[in-house]
């Protein structure tokens, strides 16, 4: 569709029904409502950190549909609307930004390293491109299992710069895995434009250089995304073969909450994306036109949204962190002996300096 | 069996056993370039045996996306010495897979196998020994066997172990060691030195082909100074054995460590610290670490080079007349 919400092809419109095209919409702003809110609170010093997906709701959401719930996700860390679109609660998104005891993840690793299993979402880590030859790895299991299951894998555009993405393009192919990779190429890398990322025709161009069938899509086209996915996921079960879909989009946001993004680039340039050619008004537009979503229906949506996300929030805040104990589990399956001292070693220190540690934080 | 051919049994009999497990690397379809995976493809299909490219860093993120599955990965690195494009995947990922995740998800059917130490000419890489490298990464398992026997029960207990491991095979014993191997399955336990020969005046602590030095060290010891040496292969590097060694030490009030690797940062330091924190009292002369010079491995020096038995033995006479 274009920027109008207009379908510009009728024989590629995905025809998706009324609900469906309702739910990307809630999805995409629910994420939106959850990144603002989020996005203040580590401004308020009561989050550590965080990562918005400003401009790319339409890449998470519009792959996200096509793919099956059984298929097996690895993602970079912009790639929280994935995990929303297949239902994580937001109490735990909330519980991982604060790292309290309802974390899946026991508090350990920095606010959006999200995981879950239930969801097939693996747990995102922060070495860059480390997922991808993995992803491979996870794809040539599930080839063998033979149980019709497909694994998706996100980057961004900076990401595939790093040898591991030149192993997992090459790997994928020679061992012929069905498996998706799907590059954000959002612009920037942290600071860096893409004219100091790469010289060739973008991520989508290195494909075919692998023998691997690639496509480049309008990152802010959830339809558009939607259908490419689509095809990769159908061709990579049938055909145990590896895709390669490249995203154009654009970072709207800073790349963190440790970043000002106005120290390399124009205001103007971010206006433009975020109110001339954005994934959320895009879909509004061509929900408009079809008298699926009103002015009305957008205040009642924006305040119901808000206030579930501020639920969320109030409860994650309160909540305590998990017991310090669990800083030693989980290192191996079974813990070992020197844990073990070490664990008893810190816990008979805190009692003894119980006031120099914020042990009432803590479940006990 | 020699010690490839223990290594090809303990394969055969995973692959016989788990339908899940797979093995991978450079040149393994054919046999490998040291013989350890010879049969196995045409024994059990090209899609459990099976090249990959030529790309370490490749190597260990596939196999660890594999076990994540909950497939077993044994990987092959053609030399430790080209483990190190693998260290990111090894250090950030698999080793903190199951921790960061909260036990999620994990990577612990993973095993890496990857021939080690020198070789007589193998220079700067094709003998290194980087197990110390490896000791100071929480998560992971680090096995070194000593012999055909060994290799066969350390590798099996690698493989079933639900930890991402790193088995490291003495390359200079794949031909030269001859056991008797039990054809079927066994295992060995990690993380439990094995006390060789019992002796009341000085510990020997080593590990892979080092034991065997050792070994000889203690008869030297014996005939020629009348001193009883006890030895201990330490068999896994980490987690490793503390209670077997120190209870060693706290006998004998003395202790020499060898390996092949560089002193300065090498395992024998975390060795020696531990005994001393643990065994200060028993202790009768100060702890000698024998080990190979804090240079790269070379070429045409080796025999200078590495901790051989007249530097271990000269050590044990400076401790006994300490």
């Amino acid at each position: 569709m274009d920027r109008q919400g207009n379908i510009i092809n009728p024989s590629q419109d995905p025809q998706l029904p009324k609900e469906t095209v309702l739910n990307y919409y809630q999805k995409m702003t629910l994420l939106n409502t959850m990144d603002r809110i989020l996005y203040e609170s580590q401004r308020q010093g009561r989050i550590s950190f965080y990562m918005t997906n400003y401009g790319e709701e339409g890449t998470h959401i519009g792959s996200a549909s096509a793919l099956d719930p059984n298929d097996l996700v690895f993602g970079q860390y912009r790639e929280a609307g994935v995990l929303m679109y297949r239902g994580f609660p937001l109490d735990l998104f909330m519980a991982q930004c604060y790292a309290n005891a309802d974390d899946l993840g026991k508090g350990r690793q920095m606010p959006v390293h999200y995981g879950c299993k239930d969801l097939n979402f693996v747990t995102i880590s922060s070495p860059l491109a480390t997922q991808i030859p993995q992803a491979v790895g996870a794809a040539y299991a599930f080839k063998r299992q033979n149980m019709n299951r497909a694994v998706i894998c996100y980057f961004g555009e900076g990401a595939a710069s790093e040898g591991d993405a030149h192993a997992g393009f090459n790997f994928s192919a020679t061992l012929e895995c069905p498996l998706i990779f799907f590059c954000r190429n959002n612009g920037y890398a942290i600071s860096t434009p893409t004219n100091e990322q790469y010289r060739g025709d973008g991520i989508a161009a290195r494909g075919p250089g692998y023998g691997m069938l690639s496509i480049r899509v309008d990152g802010n086209d959830v339809f558009a995304v939607y259908n490419a996915t689509k095809e990769a996921r159908r061709r990579a079960v049938a055909e145990n073969q590896p895709f390669l879909i490249e995203a154009m989009t654009y970072r709207i946001g800073h790349h963190s909450t440790s970043d000002d993004s106005s120290a390399y680039r124009s205001v103007d340039e971010v206006n433009y994306w975020d109110k001339q050619d954005h994934p959320i008004s895009r879909l509004r537009h061509y929900m408009t036109a079809r008298g699926w979503w009103s002015e009305d229906d957008e205040r009642s949506w924006r305040k119901q949204s808000r206030k579930t996300v501020m639920e969320a929030f109030e409860k994650a805040e309160k909540r305590l962190k998990p017991n310090p104990e669990l800083l030693f589990t989980d290192v191996y399956d079974e813990m070992i002996p020197t844990l073990n001292k070490q664990k008893e070693s810190m816990w008979r220190h805190v009692q003894q300096y119980k006031e120099h540690y914020p042990v009432d934080l803590y479940e006990k | 069996m020699n010690l490839f051919q223990s290594v090809t049994s303990a394969l055969d009999n995973t692959l016989a056993s788990d339908p899940t497990a797979v093995i991978f690397g450079e040149d393994v379809a054919f046999g490998g370039v040291f013989r350890c995976t010879v049969g196995l493809r045409d024994k059990y299909g090209k899609d459990r045996v099976f090249n990959t490219p030529l790309c370490e860093q490749g190597i260990v993120g596939f196999g660890i996306g594999v076990a994540v599955t909950g497939a077993t990965a044994i990987a092959e690195i053609q030399f430790a010495d080209y483990i190190f494009p693998a260290f990111d995947q090894i250090v950030n990922e698999a080793a903190k897979y199951r921790y960061r995740s909260g036990n999620l998800f994990d990577c612990g059917k993973l095993t890496i196998r990857a021939p080690w130490g020198c070789v007589g000419h193998g220079s700067l890489y094709h003998s290194q020994s980087p197990e110390a490298f490896f000791a100071h990464c929480p998560g992971i398992k680090v096995v070194i066997p000593r012999g055909p026997v060994q290799a066969k029960g350390l590798l099996l207990s690698c493989i079933a172990d639900m930890n991402p491991c790193i088995f490291f095979e003495p390359k200079i014993l794949y031909r030269a060691a001859v056991d008797q191997v039990p054809v079927e399955a066994y295992t060995i336990p990690l993380s439990q030195a094995d006390v060789l020969q019992e002796g009341s005046d000085v510990t020997l602590v080593a590990w892979g082909t080092q034991v065997h030095v050792m070994r000889e060290v203690a008869t030297m010891a014996q005939e020629k100074l009348g001193v009883s040496c006890e030895v201990i292969d330490l068999q896994t590097i980490l987690p490793w054995d503390i209670d077997t060694v120190c209870k060693s030490v706290a006998k004998t009030g003395r202790l020499l460590i060898s390996h092949e690797a560089p002193v300065t940062g090498g395992f024998a330091s975390e060795i020696s610290s531990t005994v001393q924190e643990e065994c200060f009292l028993n202790l009768e002369a100060p702890i000698r670490r024998v080990c190979g010079y804090d240079t790269p491995f070379p070429h045409i020096f080796e025999p200078f080079y590495i901790p051989d038995k007249w530097k271990c033995f000269e050590a044990i006479k400076r401790m006994i007349n300490y």
